[in-house]
């Protein structure tokens, strides 16, 4: 199952590379990455996805836990949850039609164009996983130059928080 | 406010923060550091032959005393020689700190000359690390390291400092901080009540309970507390490897080791019982055996100041998250008020059977080995022995092997803090180091290193250190001639074929290698000289003495777990098994 687990880290040099270390360590799969300071800048907000059974993902977030430089660890999984993931794609689209197939795509899966150029389109799309997914094969034909996708996101619903 | 320079700033650190001794090796990127050493008394430095030695050194002052053990090294390859010794200490959760120079911060990442990533290299080895980039830092953060090394599950922290971090020349104000606090650890000490109450419940309803304890009964000085609990139920006790001491090895309600190497009784009892009392200690590989095997009818009541290792292997039914002195002495607390108290009938019942398999198959009440004769001395002999001479009050340390089981079964440890043993990591090399920090720590108590012709090869230049700083060890050398371990492993798995594992021919003469680094030397092949000798030995207080003892070479470690086993599946000797 995936897993997407939260963490709030001091933002010192060295924490990043304890957490992704761990991961290396004792065997986990990282399947996404994300991390940026907070509106704390003495904090870091990293979210990373991950596969793992109950038990796995138990051991994981006890053993981030226990790094010195986290502070909180939660998995979103666990609750209801909103995940996010933006994506950005260079297409190729020199022709007019495979243009406006593009520009319906796009419509469809609420994307945004950002960037033209007589033979190329780049689109960029936010969402959960899954949709980011859906529309790379629904533009696969097409032709596509570049994927790059920042990884999930996530924060849970309702009241909850994840604060110092 | 007195103005100090990086060097100066971490000295008046570690003396604030309680240390006495530092055990360290020079090199350039260190010499600031040096320097600030030689120009006080309060901080005592000890000049090994060896980094690993200097850790190991420390890892054995902390072991025998609870305290916080400090080592110092430079650079590049000094900080990498200090690499298994942090591993050792890490595996046994030792409080340690190491703090390492550094290539000045201007080179760093220019592959400077003995330029090593320290941090990154021991992460994965380490409770926690800093690199140091400010003087003004310096005593902030070694509060933090011997705090944190010292609290929760314990641990070795390194602290790197960049070399123009301790610039002579740059000096800046020094405050001590009084008190540490970090918003990002904050570690479990107690436990939660209800689950408390529960355990304690389980555990007095228990028919045929077993007391499981480890490493963390001795590190978190847990043993009173554990024996006032086994007392009042009247519960048989084994220990771990790492917890020997942890409970009297001479109280009728101890069972033995389990484990591997472990007796039959104890092994045996896990094995049926129905409540298993887990105290400090991990279900490591070496004490299970098969997981899927492992003690079928058990509740398990696990207590663990790690909540990482609660259900890491075996899914634990009571688990509590806290300290083992807090969690022990809440239960007896609340045990005293239960009006509830152990089935008295059916602890007699269970005790009446592992007493049967105690006389029937024990270790200690009938032999299990050949007894020794003439020039064919045992190695369990050579440890009784030195249980005797010693009357069992020794800080023993071991190395790894077949010695090392040896000394675990046949020398009953009394009191925590005495048996001193790389468990973990089984790192050969660990034991006279290891010695030297308890001498050092005890210089009034008698210090016996019992290693083997192989692993005390691999830290001897140590006898050096012995030397230069009086620490009159002695050492007790079960030489069988051969990595005795693997040889047996090579018997039992590999019809015999000794791949690499003799070198009878290229021996040094070890009464002549002690005698060089100006010790003691003593050989004995027969067992008619072995009392005697051994007596002589320990009377001289002052002496280093190495006792090089031919053991019998075709000599095996029994019991033996058999792999894919469950916990009672064992060969009791060569050819009998259970
Ligand atoms: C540094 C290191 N290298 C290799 C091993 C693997 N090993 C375990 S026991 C052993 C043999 C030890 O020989 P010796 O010290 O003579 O002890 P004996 O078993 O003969 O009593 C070896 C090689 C180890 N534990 N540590
Ligand atoms: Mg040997």
């Amino acid at each position: 199952m995936k897993r997407i687990i939260s963490i709030l880290l001091e933002n010192e040099s060295g924490a990043l590379s304890r957490v992704v270390g761990l991961f290396a360590q004792r065997g986990y799969n990282i399947d996404t990455l994300t991390v940026a300071p907070t509106d704390d800048d003495t904090l870091s907000r990293l979210t990373l996805t991950t596969q793992g059974d109950d038990q796995m993902a138990e051991q994981i977030v006890k053993q981030l836990h226990k790094l010195i430089d986290t502070i909180k660890v939660v998995d979103l999984t666990q609750g209801v949850h909103i995940e996010r993931e933006l994506m950005l794609v260079k297409l190729k689209a020199s022709e007019a039609d495979i243009r406006a197939e593009v520009k319906s795509c796009v419509e469809i899966f609420r994307g945004t164009i950002v960037d033209v150029t007589p033979k190329t389109y780049t689109v960029q799309l936010a969402g959960d996983s899954e949709k980011l997914d859906a529309f790379i094969e629904a533009v696969r034909e097409i032709g596509i130059m570049e994927v790059v996708r920042s990884g999930v996101s996530g924060i849970s619903r309702g009241d909850k928080f994840l604060r110092v | 406010m007195e103005l100090l320079s990086g060097g100066d700033i971490l000295i008046r650190a570690l003396k604030d923060a309680g240390v006495k001794d530092v055990w360290g090796y020079p090199g350039g990127a260190a010499l600031h550091i040096y320097d600030a050493l030689y120009r006080q008394d309060d901080v005592f430095h000890i000049l090994v032959r060896h980094e690993q030695a200097a850790v190991h050194a420390a890892d054995g002052f902390s072991r025998a005393t609870g305290e916080v053990g400090t080592a110092l090294v430079t650079s590049g390859p000094g900080a990498t020689n200090a690499i298994t010794g942090i591993a050792t200490a890490f595996m046994d959760s030792i409080p340690m700190v190491v703090i390492s120079g550094q290539v000045p911060l201007s080179k760093i990442g220019q592959d400077a000359f003995q330029e090593t990533d320290m941090v990154g290299v021991s992460r994965p080895i380490v409770k926690h690390s800093f690199l140091v980039t400010r003087a003004e830092d310096i005593a902030e953060t070694i509060a933090k390291a011997y705090y944190i090394a010292a609290t929760g599950r314990p641990g070795p922290v390194v602290v790197d400092i960049p070399k123009d971090v301790t610039d002579p020349s740059h000096k800046v104000p020094y405050h001590w901080p009084t008190e540490v606090k970090m918003r990002s650890y904050q570690p479990t000490d107690k436990g939660h009540r209800g689950q408390i109450k529960r355990a304690v419940k389980t555990l007095i309803n228990a028919k045929r309970p077993v007391i499981y304890t480890g490493g963390g009964i001795v590190i978190d000085n847990a043993s009173e507390q554990l024996i006032a609990l086994a007392k009042k139920l009247n519960y048989p006790v084994t220990n771990t490897l790492m917890g020997l001491g942890g409970y009297p090895g001479t109280d009728r309600q101890y069972v033995g080791m389990l484990g591997m190497h472990g007796t039959y009784e104890a092994n045996t009892a896990m094995h049926h019982s129905d409540v298993i009392f887990a105290v400090g200690a991990r279900f490591d590989d070496r004490v299970t055996n098969d997981l899927d095997k492992f003690c079928p009818n058990a509740t398990i009541i696990h207590i663990d100041v790690d909540p990482t290792s609660v259900s890491k292997n075996i899914e634990a039914h009571i688990p509590i998250v806290g300290t083992c002195t807090s969690v022990l002495t809440e239960m007896l607390a609340i045990a005293e008020q239960m009006d509830i108290e152990p089935d008295a009938e059916a602890i007699g019942e269970w005790w009446k059977q592992i007493d049967e398999w105690r006389a029937d198959k024990g270790i200690y009440t009938a032999s299990r080995y050949e007894p020794s004769s003439g020039t064919c001395i045992k190695p369990q002999d050579v440890i009784k022995m030195l249980y005797k001479i010693t009357d069992g009050r020794a800080i023993v340390t071991s190395d790894v092997g077949q010695h090392q089981m040896f000394a675990a079964q046949y020398y009953l440890f009394d009191k925590p803090r005495t048996w001193i043993n790389s468990g973990g990591l089984g790192t050969m090399g660990f034991g006279l180091p290891a010695a030297m920090g308890c001498k050092r720590a005890f210089p009034d108590t008698d210090v016996a290193c019992v290693t083997g012709e192989g692993s005390i090869q691999m830290c001897i230049q140590e006898l050096s250190t012995c030397t230069q700083h009086n620490l009159p060890v002695k050492i007790i050398n079960l030489n069988n001639a051969a990595l005795g371990m693997v040889r047996q492993w090579q018997d039992m798995n590999y019809s015999s074929r000794y791949s690499e594992s003799v070198y009878e021919d290229s021996l040094p003469d070890f009464v002549k290698l002690a005698e060089a680094y100006g010790h003691v030397g003593m050989k004995i092949t027969h067992l008619d000289e072995l009392e005697e000798k051994m007596r002589e030995c320990f009377a001289m207080k002052d002496r280093t003495v190495f006792m090089d003892i031919c053991v019998d070479r075709s000599e095996h470690v029994y019991p033996m777990q058999m792999p894919g086993g469950s916990m009672r599946d064992l060969w009791l000797n060569k050819t009998e098994r259970t």
